[in-house]
């Protein structure tokens, strides 16, 4: 009798739902086990949570929620944390099932570069003939290969100066089962490069025969700056990380995405030992404990190459004991930012921090972190061989060093030209380029990528360097130079680069958020409302937290500036 | 004071240490810069993602975000040039092109839509570009509406940095990147718990309470402090036309403004129509134990409309007619822990001087007695002797036999942002829990084996040579004794017992013994049980072991449970004290207090809760007064309970509802909610808070103050309070560790912690810095051996049933499923159970199944859930259709004499019905 008791008072029973299991999705048994499997024995630090996405993809082809849900609790990170990552970066792709997700992924490339090859013509045929079902057609952000476009990717292959008779035969192929290999590289061997006196600056360097403090008085006076885009003196980054105790770390941007740019590939790509001798001596200068390097997804060939080069330094005692750690980007533009390519090696959304502090001081995880670009390392050696006197040689119009230019777009032979600082586009076109396409007029030139702006032929005279373009409104970055000629639409070209960057705006400030997308609709309009534009370029430049918003006005600005006849 | 200098802000100087932003330096001149992500509230980070708060700094190349840059010296700022000012509303432009129109937007006067008056934005000339439904009202405390979202990322600093629930994330990426909920999940269906602090947070109204109103339709607000656990959160009740339409976190020193789903969505209960308004009275005729067919909602099938004076005069007399009849000892008293100090102590004193005997006590017998008997036993002080904040200063962290996201989710937060912070949790629990993601080590030991396994980190710590020996030679006695009797307990030899592994048992005992500041905290886990009080022995040998304790970051803190279980014990509304923990039976300090009451006093302890049913039982008890309690659901072996109320020739009740124990009662009186009434409140952390009464009583139900002196002038005595603030006046004369402390400090600072000397001691937060409330000053090492749970599982009854609270309902649930939200998003008792063990039975999510004790049934359906452990189930026990407490064993812990709800053998089977 007293096991009864009075009506109970909750009347929401009959209006809502019971819950049957914990609060929020579940992943399933199965998931779990697989999931589990997968990654036993591997370890489940935070900041791993990208590479094991990768692994998860490579694994299935697309992140199922379940498989997500899974990896969440294995990895004891909540489920936002690791969606939100998953659905950041450009190569993740998210589904419900399997039943949604595609069994292969076109990307067409539409950076300038390639679209300067046809590449939107060939998006739309592409799209016609496969999209839908087992095949979903998309574009994709630069690749890296601006010389050969236009560029398609089919999953993890890279097809250069596509067209759909070679897209064709891929697709074929790859429905069939059939991927081919990651292809070997011709590159300078790890033997080639030790005959060459290869790895004698680091050796010296372990053996205390060369001082610190003078290879860093060295980099100083060949005027050595940081070749990611910026140009921070070397010598001054290396000192300033020097400044905070450590225990301290490396991070290496081998993520180069600016439109037009593919030097740091080559250097990887041609001379693997150099780039790493030259990292090694950094790491050295700066006690690094570990050191990160950041390859964007887009090279799994040079992945592959660097694997096998690591390996073959470790084995040959190089290190120092450093551990180095290859890290493959997920597909953002935004991580060339030193500081949000910090955050995604954290395993987090590649948001650039707000600065101060500076990374050199508070960087990865928290401790001062030399961050240095490919090239920038890769001439290390070569300074410390040569001497600042050589490097300071390569002149140009009375600049000094050495720069690397990627040369893409109208000319006879786009590549990369290692050349003297101070160099002319207009000598760069012609000494190295070969000179204007057939049936093509030099009409202008973007100095520096899809961010440094863009000038007309007539100013094809000023020499590119870093300082040089500032005044104009532009800047040679990454030294991308992409050349434009009489057959193209100026405002479509500057519609592309805003479009490229709506599309990599990682979309933590508002001005670069809302920003590129209010001037791509206000550029789609016939009539440009000119004093709008200005006024909303003025306040991206001015109150963007990083130089992806800050500059993707530039080429906007330029085209209202050096060529108002586009806009009458 | 470090250096200051001084910079130009506006074209003024201002010094400054550089400890602060340009954006508070700014504040403090008196000049707010516009702000949209950025808020000074506590716990918050600046992130400086919106840009509305842009400076202009003299040779710089960009603007820069006031809420994150500091000055430095001889910096010249502007936060209204032109530069400035352009990019600030430009800001706001961008903004509003995708926002609803101000009036259809979800709060016009939202902080967003002030900024955009501030800068004078009104209109934008860009067009709109987003699209879809945003919307998303899945949820029953709250909306969604991505329309008005400014992408701010206040919500998600709210829900992974300030309340560690990492719920919300920013999914995707530019101008695509939306707010989302787990996988972008609805929000009902996601992990939310429902804190609101994302609501709070939120500028635009984008995250909405759907019991929203508009600031300009709120009629006052009012602060006070939170009803339900024991962490007492101060909040402050948004009311309109006489009913509370909202509730906000308010900075008090135990939540730095934050709530959680009960303080935040759970006061609508004080509105709910099945609320008593009128005094009741037992229809003649109706037996005690026709239950089943009694309606809260309508009582008056068995009770009638009686007039107040007709229902006291009844109560009392009836009350009256037992003792002529039984003596003193005939009566008994249930106070309450739900109800304030004013009210716990004239409780008290009514039974004790109006009944004559010292059969009163509440609660805290079912909760943390054992803790309080071994606290007084060893260090001489029941209370904690450091509040949970101090969590923040600790760099080891134990949390045993309890699960605070549950039970205490605010204090929760402070240990997981302690964890962020990179301090190590160890979690000890059969159970896992929220806690064990965020937890260095969580060691999920059997059931009911906590001695063994307290035992063999102690051994380890004393085997290894990790114990701080200066200070268990300057604070401590009977160290020998424990060392000899731990020589035995080796993790190896435990191992079976406990099922942890020996290199787990290690890893955790030198992390704490080696811990710079290591700090402990208990819940139920470990005092429900009968070797409860052993068990927190051995947490307090384990802190005086190490030293873990009387100093910043250390301590000892059993976390209670009811929002003033502190302040209701220590004004005695306990059978063995009297209050401040005097002993009733010393005759020096009954002599005191007989002066002082002017009354003898019973001068023999009285009888506890559970060994008061058993005295009805035995016809020694015939008459009850309960208060705001109700042991028809929250004793163990209800059935028994309910049985001995049915038995009462006078049950006097008082209460909000028609509760399982008021069905029971001769004479119900409708009493007063939390929010309808002034007093104080003691939470965890022996902070004395301030409640004040927000709204008007409904119809004819009276305050509890008012109640207990109506009976108590019945009875005889010859009360004569007007207002609680006398009642407290009075409290500070007989307790010493509360004589700083006035009611109108208390009006005037919301909380002062004890023990508090004289009115202008802010109050002792840490206990024994130098020594222990004993005898010798020393803490006392007392060893534990191992005693088997009352009932072990057999053949026939081979699971183990553990019981416990859900997030959304407190205790017996007479509050919580009355109040909308909650009952929303908990509406159904489940058993708990592993997938696995449900695979074994052939059960699907959702089944019922049939579960029995030695005690009694109920049917229930599965939930599954991978934090229980094979082997056992978990029930809580606020459900009336399947009340956990029918199955509970009632075998007492000797010293404490709490009964042990945490452990009693089951069988389980799948229900032929289902």
């Amino acid at each position: 009798m007293f096991d009864q008791t009075t009506v109970a008072p909750g009347k929401a029973k009959k209006n809502r739902k019971s819950r049957y299991k914990p609060r929020g999705r579940q992943p399933s048994n199965r998931a779990i086990e697989e999931v589990k499997q997968i990654f036993a024995g591997k370890a489940l630090h935070k900041d791993l949570l990208i590479e094991h996405l990768h692994r998860l993809q490579d694994e299935f082809g697309f992140l199922g929620k379940d498989h997500l849900a899974a990896l969440a609790d294995l990895m004891r990170l909540s489920l936002s944390e690791v969606y939100e990552v998953a659905t950041f970066y450009h190569n993740f792709r998210v589904f419900d099932s399997a039943e949604e997700a595609p069994r292969l992924t076109v990307k067409i490339c539409d950076s300038l570069s390639c679209s300067l090859n046809g590449s939107a013509a060939l998006a739309q045929e592409l799209a016609q003939t496969y999209d839908g079902g087992a095949i979903k057609v998309t574009h994709g952000a630069c690749m890296g290969r601006c010389d050969r476009g236009p560029i398609v990717r089919v999953e993890n292959q890279y097809i250069a100066h596509a067209d759909p008779s070679t897209i064709q035969a891929t697709i074929d192929k790859a429905l069939a089962g059939e991927v081919p290999a990651v292809g070997e590289l011709d590159h300078v061997s790890y033997a080639d490069y030790c005959a060459q006196g290869g790895f004698n600056k680091l050796k010296e360097l372990y053996a205390g025969k060369l001082a610190t403090d003078n290879v860093i008085t060295s980099i100083e006076e060949s005027e050595h700056r940081g070749l990611g885009g910026a140009g921070f003196p070397h010598a001054m980054k290396l000192n300033s990380v020097l400044s905070i105790p450590g225990p301290r770390l490396m991070a290496v941007n081998a993520d180069e995405s600016e439109p037009g740019t593919f030097k740091d590939r080559y250097y990887m790509n041609s001379n693997p030992y150099q780039f790493l001798e030259g990292l090694l001596i950094a790491a050295e200068l700066v006690d690094a404990q570990t050191v990160y390097i950041f390859l964007r997804d887009e090279y799994p060939d040079t992945a592959h190459l660097l694997k096998t080069a690591l390996s073959t330094i470790e084995i040959a005692n190089l290190t120092n004991g450093r551990k180095i750690e290859l890290r493959r980007g997920a597909g953002a533009y935004i991580c060339g930012e030193e500081s949000a390519m910090l955050e995604s090696i954290e395993g987090k959304r590649a948001l650039p921090r707000q600065k101060p502090p500076f990374p050199a001081h508070v960087g990865l995880f928290g401790r001062p972190t030399l961050i240095n670009n490919v090239e920038t390392l890769y001439w290390l050696p070569e300074i410390l061989t040569k001497g600042a006197d050589w490097y300071k040689q390569g002149t140009d119009n009375g600049r000094q060093g050495f720069r690397t230019f990627s040369l893409s777009g109208h000319v006879k032979t786009p590549g990369v030209y290692k050349v003297p600082a101070g160099i002319t586009a207009q000598e760069l076109i012609d000494d190295y380029g070969g000179g204007m396409k057939e049936g093509h007029t030099f009409r202008a030139y973007l100095p520096g990528g899809a961010s440094g702006g863009m000038l007309p032929a007539s100013m094809a005279d000023i020499p590119l360097d870093f300082g040089t373009l500032e005044k104009y409104g532009c800047f040679i970055g990454s030294a991308a130079v992409i050349v434009l000629s009489d057959q193209d639409d100026l405002k479509e070209a500057c519609r592309n680069v805003m479009r490229f960057f709506e599309d990599e705006s990682c979309g933590q400030c508002t001005p670069c958020r809302v920003g590129t997308t209010k001037a791509l609709a206000l550029m789609a309009r016939e009539k440009w409302d000119q004093p709008l534009l200005l006024e909303l370029s003025d306040v991206m430049r001015d109150a963007s937290i990083c130089g992806l918003g800050q500059a993707a006005p530039n080429a906007l600005l330029c085209l209202m500036k050096y060529f108002p006849e586009e806009l009458v | 004071m470090s250096d200051t200098f001084s910079f130009t802000l506006n074209g003024q100087q201002i010094e400054t240490d550089g400890s602060r932003s340009i954006w508070e330096l700014a504040k403090e001149q008196g000049t707010t810069i516009p702000h949209l992500c950025y808020t000074d509230r506590p716990g918050f980070r600046a992130d400086g993602n919106c840009r509305a708060c842009m400076v202009e700094i003299e040779g710089e190349r960009v603007l820069a975000p006031s809420c994150m840059r500091k000055p430095s010296e001889g910096m010249v700022v502007t936060s209204k040039s032109d530069r400035a000012e352009k990019a600030q509303k430009m800001v706001m432009e961008m903004l509003i092109s995708d926002q609803p129109e101000r009036q259809e937007s979800p709060d016009p006067e939202s902080h967003f839509w002030q900024m955009a008056d501030q800068v004078g934005v009104a209109q934008s000339r860009f067009d709109r570009g987003r699209d879809g439904d945003l919307g998303d009202i899945t949820h029953p405390a709250m909306n969604v509406d991505l329309n008005a979202c400014i992408n701010c990322d206040l919500c998600i600093r709210a829900c992974r940095e300030v309340q560690a629930n990492d719920v919300i994330g920013m999914a995707a990426r530019g101008f695509e990147s939306k707010i989302v909920f787990d996988f972008d999940d609805p929000m009902g269906d996601s992990t939310c718990v429902a804190c609101g602090e994302c609501v709070q947070a939120c500028p635009t109204g984008a995250l909405q309470e759907k019991s929203w109103l508009a600031p300009s339709k709120i009629d006052r607000q009012v602060n006070s402090v939170c009803p339900f656990c024991g962490v007492g959160c101060q909040l402050t009740y948004n009311v309109a036309d006489d009913k509370i339409i909202s509730v906000e976190g308010r900075n008090g020193p135990a939540n730095e403004e934050r709530l959680c789903v009960k303080g935040r969505f759970g006061f609508d209960y004080i509105h709910n129509p099945e609320r008593l308004t009128k005094p009741l009275i037992r229809k003649e005729g109706v037996s005690k134990s026709d239950i089943a067919t009694l309606d809260p909602a309508n009582p008056y099938t068995h009770f009638r409309e009686a007039s107040w004076e007709e229902a006291l005069d009844l109560a009392a007399s009836g009350l009256m007619k037992v003792k002529a009849e039984k003596g003193p000892s005939g009566l008994a008293g249930f106070g309450s822990a739900k109800g304030s100090n004013e009210e716990a102590y004239l409780f008290q004193k009514l039974v004790r001087t109006g009944f004559g005997t010292n059969n009163v006590d509440h609660c805290t017998r079912l909760c943390h007695a054992s803790s309080v008997a071994a606290l007084l036993e060893t260090v001489g002080s029941g209370a904690v002797s450091a509040p949970f904040n101090e969590a923040e200063n600790s760099d080891v962290i134990i949390i045993i036999g309890a699960n605070p996201t549950i039970n205490h989710p605010v204090a929760a937060t402070f240990f997981k942002n302690a964890a962020k912070k990179g301090a190590k949790l160890i979690i000890i629990d059969p159970r896992k829990q929220a806690l064990s993601r965020h937890a260095a080590y969580h060691l999920q030991e059997k059931p009911g084996t906590d001695v063994a396994l307290l035992n063999a980190i102690m051994q380890v710590i004393v085997e290894e040579d990790l114990v701080n020996q200066s200070y268990i030679e300057h604070s401590t006695e009977d160290y020998t004794q424990l060392k000899a009797h731990l020589a035995a307990y080796t993790p190896e030899a435990m191992a079976d017992k406990t099922g942890i592994a020996p290199d787990d048992v290690r890893a955790v005992a030198r992390l704490f013994a080696t811990a710079k500041a290591g700090i402990i905290f208990w819940g139920m886990g470990i005092s429900q049980h009968v070797h409860g009080t052993d068990n927190s022995r051995c947490l307090i040998s384990l802190a005086l072991l190490t030293g873990q304790i009387g100093r910043p970051g250390t301590g000892l803190h059993p976390l209670r449970g009811q929002n003033n279980v502190q302040g209701a014990s220590d004004v005695a509304l306990i059978p063995m004290f009297l209050p401040d923990y005097q002993s009733v039976e010393d005759p020096v300090i009954r002599g005191k207090f007989e002066d002082f009451w002017q009354t003898k006093l019973d001068p023999v302890a009285g009888l506890t809760v559970v060994e008061i049913t058993a005295a009805i039982h035995a016809k020694q008890i015939r008459g009850m007064y309960i208060m705001g309690e109700n042991p028809a659901m929250s004793d163990p072996n209800v059935t028994h309970a309910r049985e001995a109320l049915c038995m009462l020739d006078m049950l006097v009740v008082q209460d909000l509802f028609l509760t399982e124990t008021a069905a029971y009662a001769d004479v119900i009186l409708p009493a007063s909610a939390w929010p309808e009434k002034n007093g104080t409140v003691t939470n965890t952390n022996r902070q004395v808070q301030m409640g004040r009464a927000a709204v008007a009583l409904p119809g004819d139900a009276r305050q509890d103050l008012w109640i207990i002196q109506e009976i108590a002038n019945r009875l005889g005595l010859d009360w004569n309070y007007e207002h609680p603030s006398q009642v407290f006046a009075e409290m500070t004369q007989v307790m010493d560790t509360i004589k700083g402390i006035s009611w109108d400090r208390l009006e005037a600072e919301s909380s002062v912690t004890y023990p508090c000397e004289h009115a202008d001691d802010p109050g002792q937060s840490l206990l024994f810095t130098d020594a222990f409330p004993t005898a010798t000053g020393r803490g006392k090492f007392v060893a534990a051996d191992l005693i088997a749970p009352d009932e072990v599982t057999d053949r026939d009854y081979p699971i183990i049933l553990t019981t416990g609270r859900l997030l959304e309902h407190w205790h017996t649930g007479s509050m919580t499923r009355r109040a909308s939200v909650l009952d929303a998003v908990e509406p159904e008792p489940t058993v708990q159970m592993s997938p696995a063990m449900m695979e074994n039975m052939n059960l699907q999510s959702g089944d019922f199944v049939d579960v029995k004790s030695r005690r009694g049934q109920l049917r229930i359906r599965a939930r599954s859930d991978s934090a229980v452990q094979q082997g056992m189930i978990f029930i809580p026990f606020c459900y009336a259709e399947a009340a956990a407490n029918l199955l509970t064993n009632d075998a007492l812990d000797p010293i404490g004499k709490i009964a042990e709800v945490k452990f009693c053998a089951v069988q389980l089977e799948k229900s032929p019905t289902s």
